[in-house]
């Protein structure tokens, strides 16, 4: 390379945790993040304004081209940020409090109760999640309420299996007992000395995750379960374009959106896990 | 004896699993520990030693069947409900284990740990209060910089340090037992010289009575008042740790006696006891030593040996009266303070 002969690449070494895949990445996310969060400071059109004639193909005055009714393609792109994100958040963080929260109590209390929520996780997991998303979707109507609605029952038993796991090996660990012989209660033991050390895989999933629930999101969409006109949510869109095959523009920008956010949460995933995970040092 | 003993185990039954499979990991123990006092329990791997104390503590696991009596104090432990242990453990009866590796939580600082052990039983004591107390408890423990230490996380800490910190948390309350599961078993020889000595400290100072739990008899030699000896989930031996060393009339304590190397009698082979510790699940009848016992007879299989004083000892063996051999013949294999010789300048 040669900036290792610069100065700044003497003088500043890359820790040894800042690996390609972390910094790509977070580059990706915090790109996709900005754009979400500042959007609408500079947005060349509105997302919702017919500005232009229907299907133009890419200009410079429309990078993207136009759609069936007009509207800018790249505006639409972008600001479909705002609408896949908040509900990937939304779904993945409701997904990680319920499944972590009762893996936890399956895992610590075991017994009767925690078989019972064992058996509940290996019927929701028995179904297709995209099957299943449908199915509870379009019985609650379209919307994308209730498609997180939807996609947080798909995805909670992910994480009690995951959260169980954890707490099952850690509560047998010699701290564990110690603590006991120091006198602490279970709650105690449970918060402070078994679920402090069961966070580091529920995060690295839960990162991945966030790629995957955008994906989902945009199925539904695209199956009409999702977003309703004429929001302009990726999947809707890439359905728009699905009837307008020969505009190949129409699909593209959404389409290389889903890719970028996927790509860009799996990179950081991974990147986490090598930062994370002790054995990989 | 006048006083009420501190802890007085009798009959003590600890069984593991259920029917043809369960195992007696603990066959009625009776033990006393007077307060202040240090008694060493001794004894190779599955004789009990470990699970007695396990259970005199209430931290067996759910699966164990507990028979007998315990009691703190004059207090029953024994079926006493969760609540009532929880305000016994860490506050009137404490315990250090094994391995100071994993006996520490690696996500907390030493100083939060301490403080938490001492906030748990005194829950109006400030986290500000619990802290500089915790710094005075690491100091008490020869932690040296303990300002500075209570900042820092397990990792940091060597295992001697990481032990120290132990011992640390389990007297943080100045309890009235504190019982050691095999202090120094994972620690290297001079380190272990050194926490003996932090332990024998803290017994002068604040009066703590003691439970030494080892198969290390040179660390009992060094350190404690008693002896018990198990072997297959009995005490077989017990006395004052002289006569038991110089004294034994049961021949398991003999043969342990005589395993260990000596460092003054040139010897090409190590002295074993022939044969394996019984199994739990299928143990031997009358006296569980017989089928290894140079002394055994008929009687030995058939009828099991009641615990009795013979001489300067208790011991549980038929023919306790032919090992009459004053001084035994048997040469203690080092002085008695090996721990006080390895600390010093």
């Amino acid at each position: 390379m040669a900036a290792s002969d610069g100065i700044l690449a003497r003088t500043w070494r890359r820790p040894q945790w800042l690996t390609l895949p972390l910094i790509v990445g977070a580059a990706v996310v915090a790109f996709w993040v900005l754009v979400a969060l500042t959007f609408h400071l500079w947005a060349p059109y509105d997302p919702l304004d017919m500005v232009a004639r229907r299907l133009q193909p890419p200009s410079l005055a429309h990078w993207l081209g136009t759609d069936a009714l007009g509207r800018d393609v790249l505006t639409r792109t972008l600001a479909g940020a705002r609408h896949s994100l908040p509900i990937a958040l939304v779904v993945v963080a409701s997904a990680v409090a319920a499944g972590s929260f009762l893996g936890a109590l399956s895992g610590f209390f075991g017994g009767l109760f925690g078989a019972a929520i064992m058996r509940l996780v290996d019927i929701t997991l028995s179904f297709p999640p995209v099957l299943l998303a449908m199915a509870v979707a379009a019985s609650l109507g379209p919307g994308l309420k209730n498609a997180a609605i939807a996609m947080v029952i798909v995805w909670w038993p992910v994480y009690a299996r995951l959260m169980r796991a954890q707490v099952l090996e850690v509560k047998e660990r010699e701290h564990v007992e110690a603590a006991v012989a120091c006198g602490a209660s279970r709650t105690r033991l449970l918060v402070v000395h078994i679920l402090s050390l069961c966070w580091t895989p529920v995060m690295i999933n839960a990162t991945m995750d966030f790629g995957q629930v955008v994906l989902l999101a945009a199925s539904l969409s695209f199956i009409g379960l999702g977003a309703t006109p004429p929001t302009p949510e990726w999947g809707s869109m890439i359905s728009d374009g699905a009837t307008h095959f020969y505009s190949w523009w129409i699909a593209f920008g959404p389409g290389m959106a889903i890719l970028a956010v996927v790509l860009g949460f799996n990179f950081l995933g991974d990147g986490l896990r090598d930062m994370l995970d002790p054995r990989t040092v | 004896m006048s006083q009420q003993p501190l802890l007085e185990i009798a009959g003590l039954k600890v069984t593991f699993g259920r029917g043809a499979a369960s195992a007696d990991a603990v066959a009625g123990v009776d033990l006393t520990v007077a307060p202040g006092e240090v008694l060493g329990i001794v004894g190779e791997s599955g004789s009990g030693k470990s699970v007695t104390m396990l259970a005199a503590m209430g931290l067996t696991p759910k699966s164990a069947r507990i028979g007998g009596s315990v009691r703190f104090r004059g207090q029953e432990l024994v079926g006493m409900p969760q609540k009532g242990l929880r305000a016994i453990r860490g506050a009137r009866m404490a315990m250090i284990f094994q391995d100071p590796l994993t006996s520490l939580n690696p996500v907390l600082t030493i100083g939060a740990q301490v403080a938490e052990a001492l906030r748990l039983h005194n829950p109006g004591l400030s986290r500000k209060a619990a802290m500089a107390r915790a710094v005075e408890l690491l100091a008490l423990v020869s932690i040296p910089e303990p300002e500075r230490r209570v900042r820092q996380y397990p990792h940091e800490f060597s295992g001697g340090m990481r032990q120290r910190a132990m011992i640390a948390m389990a007297v943080a309350n100045s309890p009235d037992l504190l019982i050691a599961d095999e202090p120094t078993t994972a620690l290297d020889v001079t380190v272990q010289a050194q926490i003996m000595e932090v332990l024998k400290e803290l017994r002068e100072r604040l009066g703590i009575g003691l439970v030494l739990i080892t198969h290390d008899l040179g660390v009992v030699a060094g350190a404690a008042d008693r002896i018990a000896v198990m072997y297959g989930g009995r005490v077989v031996e017990q006395g004052k740790v002289d006569d038991v060393f110089y004294r034994s009339r049961h021949p398991y304590t003999r043969g342990l006696l005589a395993s260990i190397p000596k460092l003054d009698v040139r010897q090409e082979r190590l002295q074993p006891i022939e044969g394996a510790p019984p199994s739990l699940t299928s143990r031997p009848s009358g006296c569980p030593f017989h089928p290894r016992c140079p002394l055994a007879e008929a009687r030995c299989s058939s009828e099991e040996p009641l615990l009795r004083q013979v001489g300067a000892v208790e011991t549980r063996c038929h023919f306790a009266e032919r090992l009459d051999d004053p001084e035994g013949g048997i040469v203690v294999p080092f002085d008695k303070a090996p721990a006080r010789k390895a600390v010093g300048p």
